[in-house]
């Protein structure tokens, strides 16, 4: 349900699609929600307009990747489907979709979170930052170098989610050893088994000493 | 997941009202469990009542002992100060649940209010009495190797998961709650239920009612804890079986011993008789092992989870053996 935004449309084309978008989809979700709501609900919601106002979007600024967006989103959409469908942010992954493989991993206020079980919004006002927002123009963050240098992916699904998660480790300051790395690391799951050689990638860089 | 109403209000009371007044409405704070919940369809309110404006996050000693606020982070109560000092128990449980990002939204209020993992409740192609009262229960007779060993009916036999209260069942803490009709403090041994003929209800909270926080009362068990969880990866996974030991240890005799277990009851299992078998004994393998064999009292295994009726013991003497040399 997410207000999707294609890329190669001009903004005016975009408002119009996504307004007839939106009045089609209060008519048709009002219909579906007749059909599917318990009498009881009914009986409240006499009127269409209460109906639809279940559907009504919600205003929203957030700050993502150092940049101001100012976005409208139905309560239920998660984080993660605001970054990658309303935002085209598609570097953070959308793994599990339910907190159990950490792809989805995003800093929110500095603090690495799991976007698939964050409503959007419920991040009013914070400040967001995703795989995208790491690189430094076409300088490439130092853990996201460590992971090329040690080979830390295979297929790269969860990379985003353990380079976020790797680099919030490095600040939290539990790349103290391999074993606490490997425990404050356990919330990314790689299906490849590029383990080892993610610990190496962190262990590289907590002994080169950079500012990250 | 469905649609649903959102407000966020600034005041603990216009909380308050907004789920007095709406039987479908639910507080969120961290949403690890609740979002979750919902995607599947297994709890639907049809209003969130977002907290995160109210004050509740401050951790401040009070009265004896340590009041956490509600909204207070799991990851920060597990690196406070006052809590790795004074509470050492309950920063060992709170390190040992989840994953670093969970632990960065999960709230002690809503660590407190989660919702067991069973398989079968999550599972909605299955009968489950907790989600669907009335339906059976899957577990009973199912794949049931996470299940309780201690209190179980033939409702239900799902397992409390978290281990945050497991510490602060065994250290006698209090969660602090307000309402409509006024506040309570429960003790955390009465806060949650054994599943009986009701297992859709996992605690005593009314309806409405809003956990402003938790209390701890300092009782000195600052150096010989140990938190000990036994799961099936080293890490990031829910217990088989936990245990939350603390012990007061003078010339080498047990003056005073707290000893929950998680993982095997639904609702955080204290063993009262076990830490009256420990209290004024020698610290020695032989009295780990009574008090062991004391808290096995009334365990039933259910087929799959045999095993705990091993583990348990086990853990226990291990806990409390590790709790000792700290």
């Amino acid at each position: 349900m997410a207000n999707k935004k294609p890329c190669a449309v001009s903004e005016k084309e975009h408002k119009e699609y996504s307004e007839a978008r939106r009045t089609f989809l209060k008519q048709s979700s009002a219909v579906v929600a007749l059909a599917l709501t318990p009498p009881t609900i009914l009986k409240a919601a006499a009127n269409d307009e209460k109906i639809a106002s279940y559907f009504e979007q919600v205003p929203l600024t957030l700050e993502v990747n150092g940049k101001t967006e100012s976005l409208s989103v139905e309560p239920r959409v998660t984080l993660l489907d605001m970054l990658r469908e309303q935002l085209a942010l598609t570097g953070t992954k959308k793994g599990c979709d339910y907190g159990q493989c950490g792809a989805c991993t995003v800093h929110v206020d500095g603090k690495r979170v799991l976007s698939c079980l964050s409503l959007a919004v419920m991040q009013d006002g914070k400040k967001v930052t995703t795989i995208e927002g790491l690189a430094n123009g076409d300088q490439l963050h130092p853990v996201q170098e460590a992971f090329i240098k040690h080979d830390g992916f295979q297929c790269g699904y969860c990379t985003p989610g353990q380079i976020m998660s790797a680099v919030a480790c490095l600040r939290e300051g539990h790349a103290g050893s391999p074993a606490e790395i490997r425990e404050y690391m356990s919330g990314n799951i790689c299906r490849c088994g590029a383990y080892s050689n993610i610990v190496d990638a962190i262990v590289d860089v907590k002994q080169g000493g950079q500012k990250i | 997941m469905i649609n649903f109403q959102y407000t966020r209000p600034s005041s603990q009371k216009a909380a308050i009202d907004a789920l007095a007044k709406d039987a479908s409405a639910q507080y969120i704070a961290g949403g690890t469990n609740l979002v979750d919940l919902m995607k599947r369809n297994i709890m639907a309110p049809e209003k969130l009542v977002d907290i995160n404006k109210l004050p509740l996050r401050d951790i401040q000693e009070v009265n004896g002992g340590l009041q956490i606020g509600a909204l207070a982070l799991n990851s920060v109560v597990s690196e406070d100060d006052t809590v790795v000092q004074k509470f050492p128990l309950l920063s060992l449980a709170l390190k040992a649940g989840a994953s670093p990002q969970l632990r960065n939204m999960a709230t002690v209020g809503g660590n407190t209010l989660q919702r067991t993992r069973c398989p079968y409740f999550y599972d909605t192609a299955m009968p489950c009495n907790k989600r669907q009262p009335g339906t059976g229960c899957g577990a009973l007779k199912g794949y049931n190797r996470m299940h309780a060993i201690f209190g179980a009916s033939d409702k239900c036999i799902a397992v409390h998961p978290s281990d945050m209260c497991v510490a602060l069942t065994a250290l006698n803490a209090m969660v602090l709650v307000t309402g409509v009709k006024g506040d309570r403090r429960i003790p955390f041994g009465e806060f949650h239920r054994l599943p009986s003929d009701t297992p859709q209800k996992d605690n005593i909270l009314e309806h409405g009612e809003l956990i402003t926080g938790v209390w701890v009362p300092d009782d000195g068990f600052t150096k010989n804890v140990h938190y000990l969880k036994v799961r099936d990866r080293a890490s990031y996974a829910f217990a088989l079986v936990s245990v939350a030991a603390a012990l007061y240890i003078q010339n080498n005799i047990i003056k005073k011993a707290r000893l929950a277990m998680g993982g095997v009851a639904h609702k955080p299992w204290r063993l009262a008789e076990a830490e009256k078998a420990l209290i004024g004994k020698k610290v020695s393998d032989a009295t780990f092992q009574q008090a062991a064999h004391i808290a096995m009292r009334g365990a039933k295994g259910y087929g799959y989870n045999n095993f705990k009726l091993k583990m348990a013991p086990n853990t226990i003497i291990e806990a409390l053996t590790v709790a000792a040399k700290a």
